[in-house]
């Protein structure tokens, strides 16, 4: 497939987790439009890998796996987050018994 | 000796600086000493120059001090020019100058020592900024001297400040002396631009090739500088305001100094006045003008000092006629005995004011022929040399300009005997009001009445024997060759005075003779009706009616000027303030900062503490990025 | 059409409105649905690209484990369906903000040069555990063993954050 057109489809899995993060007040599912953000990257790596090895595929065996190994990466640090994200959610839903993000105005101060 | 003259100057500035600022540590005596100290020793060294300069065949020399202004070609230097017409000037100035110093020394005794010494500072600067102005080589130095002693005048006027209507008075003078400065410097600078210099010797040289019209021009906006500085019309109103000063003041500054700066300033240009035949008429009949108004005014002031004031105006605008009729000797010699009688009848006024304690109303005075005997008899002589009746120095003087306005045009001299006469009205009828007849003050008064001690009576007696024998340089012609003499004054200032020789003219003896005989006649009988009439006075308390009224009011001059000029100015004042000045530019002042508080008010709603909105400009900003770069720099 | 081709662009449209339909749903639960369905696609279409392992581990990592703590997350708060009232003006400028970064990325990138290169799919070795592991353990270990740490703080930190203050 030309490379365009996954190209296009992460830009659009990308923004509708942009719209998803400004236009919801859940924090929850604030962080799953994050992980959203993060897989149409991870598509968008693992197409480029393929378009790379597909390239140089005459001088090097495994042109293009770094691709696919930062994909790898990225799941790690994710699930890192989402573990140490949650857990914040929790707290904070302790303290006032709401996730709503208009609650977190601290800045303000 | 000459090479030194910027000490005449320097001796009174170092007696302002001495006393201005060490008032408060000095003593009276003191400060009295070090402020008259200084212009005695002015006056020696005036008179050591004075007889270089007498000598035959002296020419005019410019004492080059510092170079002051200079750009292109036009270089205004501070130097100074002596020659027989600012020598004059210098004697008369420094010496009757001391004369007023010593007699302030008594008339100022019951001010505390600070105020006396800002007193006697005052008085030190405006000496030096008045030797400034007749000493300067060129038009620029003069003006210096010039605005000097306008600010001068203001400080002493004003030396009472607490009263509010002294310091009106003080304003009044500064800003019409600030008008006719405004037509001086204009003069300054067409000359300039006419001539490229403002020296005089280099101004007169090259005047006879300018064109006429330049030259009316200049002349006419000099005239203007000293309509306002020697109180001609139109500008004359603030010198009897002026008398708010202490009488000292009056008699130097507005008597025998700086209103006669004018005439000083007219008599130096007489090279462009001659070459200017419009201006030359144009200074006669102001001249002439003024010296009728003010002396009918002078019939009807019931205060001492305002009748000498107005008398002032009405003897500097015969000044001004002799100036403008070709007779530049005749106006400085009149400078020089005014400055002797007026002198003296204002320090004869100061005695008497003080010895009745601050009374200045001469309708409640009366009698005070024997109890103040040196007062009386020096204020009579001063009477009669102003009046004119000869062997007194005002009737040479004045008979000269007279002689001279005849041969000019017969009109003028009868017009200007008229003035004569009236004068010799008023001041008779002063002399009779304040010193014959009977005592007619409280009793209070009249327990303290007592002659003036001697710091006092010396000027006055000093001022008399002037008054007297001053006469006598300035014989006219008519008596030089029955004695022998001759002249001196016209001999002494020819070289100074060369556009004289074209314009003024002369008339045959015979008529000279009746003229004399006329005046002196009228003048005389004039004298002695008005002594009779007023010998006699009774207060009462009437107030003249019609034309007498009139003249009472000053004529309603002051409120003519205030209808026309004043009034629409401060419109024009209210007009800026509240409309421009608070719709305007307030608004907009104001508007700015108001704008600015409304901005941030808005601005800070941005920060909200919400993340998400935090979130949402990150997400726009970097719409607008990608939109820059990729699209917008291609 | 190919079948790569059919399989390419419907495993697209799920995802695109599994995507969607996260961003829209009311409920929570019903979120997470969904976006387990995107994920299923994104795997779909790794294995289109014969990236096996990827596909794989995105499975098990993301839709299994860390959505499965999402939906302990959101039962655990007990939230009701309806969320508090948001402003709408802030919600229009999201959308608006978020197309037109879709628009502006699109026309960004539709004339690049690498455009109509292909992405090679079906075949290709390096998607293959053994290649993966070969050069993640030969060149790329010293990361391998930093994640771990990684890992460990992370649940360090979970822990230390969750704990009932005492």
């Amino acid at each position: 497939m030309p490379i365009n057109y996954y190209i296009f489809l992460s830009i659009a899995l990308f923004c509708i987790g942009v719209v998803g993060v400004l236009t919801r007040r859940n924090a929850i599912i604030i962080f799953m439009c994050i992980e959203l953000m993060l897989n149409a990257v991870n598509l968008m790596l693992v197409a480029f890998s393929k378009m790379h090895h597909v390239n140089q595929a005459a001088t090097n065996a495994t042109a293009g796996i770094d691709g696919q190994l930062f994909v790898f990466f990225i799941m790690v640090v994710a699930a890192a987050e989402v573990s140490v994200g949650l857990a914040i959610i929790v707290m904070m839903y302790r303290n006032v018994h709401s996730v709503d993000v208009n609650f977190l105005n601290r800045l303000k101060h | 000796m000459i090479k030194l003259v910027y000490l005449i100057p320097l001796f009174p500035f170092i007696g302002f600086l001495l006393n201005g600022l060490g008032r408060r540590a000095m003593s009276k005596s003191l400060i009295g000493i070090v402020g008259s100290g200084m212009v005695l020793a002015s006056f020696v060294v005036s008179l050591l120059i004075f007889s270089e300069v007498r000598q035959e065949g002296f020419q005019p020399q410019t004492i080059h001090l510092f170079p002051f202004i200079q750009f292109d070609s036009i270089s205004i230097p501070f130097a100074l020019q002596v020659d027989q017409l600012s020598a004059l000037f210098l004697l008369i100035i420094t010496g009757v100058g001391f004369l007023i110093h010593l007699y302030s020394t008594a008339y100022m005794h019951e001010e505390d020592a600070s105020n006396y010494g800002r007193y006697f500072s005052y008085l030190n600067l405006f000496v030096f900024f008045m030797l400034l102005l007749v000493l300067g080589a060129n038009y620029v130095i003069m003006f210096i001297g010039w605005e000097g002693v306008g600010l001068c005048s203001y400080l002493l006027i004003g030396y009472w400040f607490t009263n509010d209507a002294y310091n009106n008075a003080a304003k009044k003078a500064f800003i019409m002396n600030r008008i006719g400065d405004l037509g001086f410097l204009i003069a300054v600078f067409w000359m300039i631009l006419q001539f490229g210099s403002a020296t005089f010797t280099e101004v007169f040289a090259e005047a006879p090739e300018a064109s006429t019209a330049a030259l009316t021009g200049i002349t006419l906006l000099l005239f203007a500088g000293a309509t306002g500085k020697s109180a001609q019309i139109p500008l004359y109103t603030w010198l009897p305001d002026a008398m708010a000063g202490p009488t000292p003041v009056s008699a130097l500054i507005h008597a025998a100094t700086m209103v006669t700066a004018g005439v000083y300033m007219i008599a130096r240009s007489n090279v462009l006045y001659s070459l200017a035949p419009i201006s030359q008429y144009v200074v006669a009949i102001a001249g002439l003008a003024t010296a009728i108004l003010a002396a009918t005014i002078a019939l009807k002031q019931n205060d001492i000092k305002k009748v000498l004031a107005y008398s002032t105006v009405s003897q500097l605008g015969y000044m001004f006629l002799g100036l403008g009729v070709g007779a530049y000797v005749g106006a400085v010699f009149h400078v020089m005995t005014h400055a002797f009688f007026k002198a003296l009848l204002f320090l004869g006024a100061g005695s008497v004011i003080h010895a009745m304690h601050h009374e200045q109303d001469i309708r409640k005075m009366g009698g005070l022929k024997k109890r103040l005997p040196i007062t009386h008899i020096t204020f009579l002589l001063a009477c009669l040399a102003i009046a004119g009746i000869p062997p007194f120095s005002g009737f040479f003087s004045k008979d000269e300009i007279l002689i001279a306005a005849y041969a000019h045009n017969p009109v003028l001299y009868w017009i200007g005997l008229g003035g004569a006469l009236l004068t010799a009205f008023y001041m008779f009828r002063l002399y009779a009001m304040t010193f014959l007849g009977s005592f007619r003050g409280t009793a209070e008064q009249e327990h303290h009445v007592h002659e003036s001690p001697a710091a006092m009576t010396i000027p006055l007696v000093i001022l008399a024997v002037l008054s007297v024998v001053g006469g006598f340089v300035g014989l006219p012609d008519i008596f030089n060759e029955k004695l022998g003499t001759h002249h001196y004054l016209d001999h002494f200032l020819s070289p100074v005075m060369q556009g004289a020789d074209g314009t003024a003219h002369t008339v045959d003896h015979s008529t000279e003779y009746i003229l004399l005989a006329v005046s002196v006649l009228a003048i005389g009988i004039t004298c002695i009706v008005a002594a009779n009439m007023y010998r006699r006075y009774r207060y009462s308390e009437t107030a003249p009616a019609g034309i007498g009224r009139a003249m009472e009011n000053k004529w309603y001059v002051d409120e003519l000027y205030d209808a026309i000029i004043v009034r629409p100015l401060k419109w024009l004042a209210w007009f800026f303030n509240s409309v421009i000045e608070k719709l305007g530019i307030d608004a907009l002042v104001n508007g700015v900062g108001r704008a600015v508080q409304y901005s941030g008010r808005q601005l800070r709603l941005l920060q909200s503490g919400q993340v998400g909105t935090y979130v949402l400009l990150m997400v726009v900003s970097l719409v607008i990025f990608f939109i820059i770069e990729f699209f917008i720099r291609k | 059409m190919t079948v790569t081709e059919i399989l390419f662009w419907f495993l697209s449209a799920l995802a695109v409105v599994s995507a969607i339909n996260v961003v829209i749903s009311k409920n929570p639960v019903f979120s997470v649905l969904w976006l387990i369905l995107t994920f299923f696609s994104i795997s779909g279409h790794y294995i289109l690209l014969n990236a096996q392992f990827l596909a794989v581990v995105n499975i098990i990592v993301y839709a299994g484990a860390i959505m499965v703590l999402f939906l302990f997350v959101i039962m655990l708060m007990n939230l009701n369906n309806a969320e508090t009232k948001k402003n709408k003006w802030l919600k229009v400028a999201g959308v608006i903000a978020g197309g037109c970064m879709l628009l502006v990325m699109i026309a960004a990138l539709k004339d690049a040069d690498t455009a109509q290169q292909l992405a090679q799919t079906k075949e290709g070795n390096i998607g293959l555990i053994s290649y993966l592991g070969k050069a993640l353990f030969n060149e790329y270990v010293v990361p391998f063993e930093i994640s771990s740490v990684l890992f460990l703080s992370a649940m360090v930190g979970a822990v230390v954050i969750g704990k009932k203050g005492d």
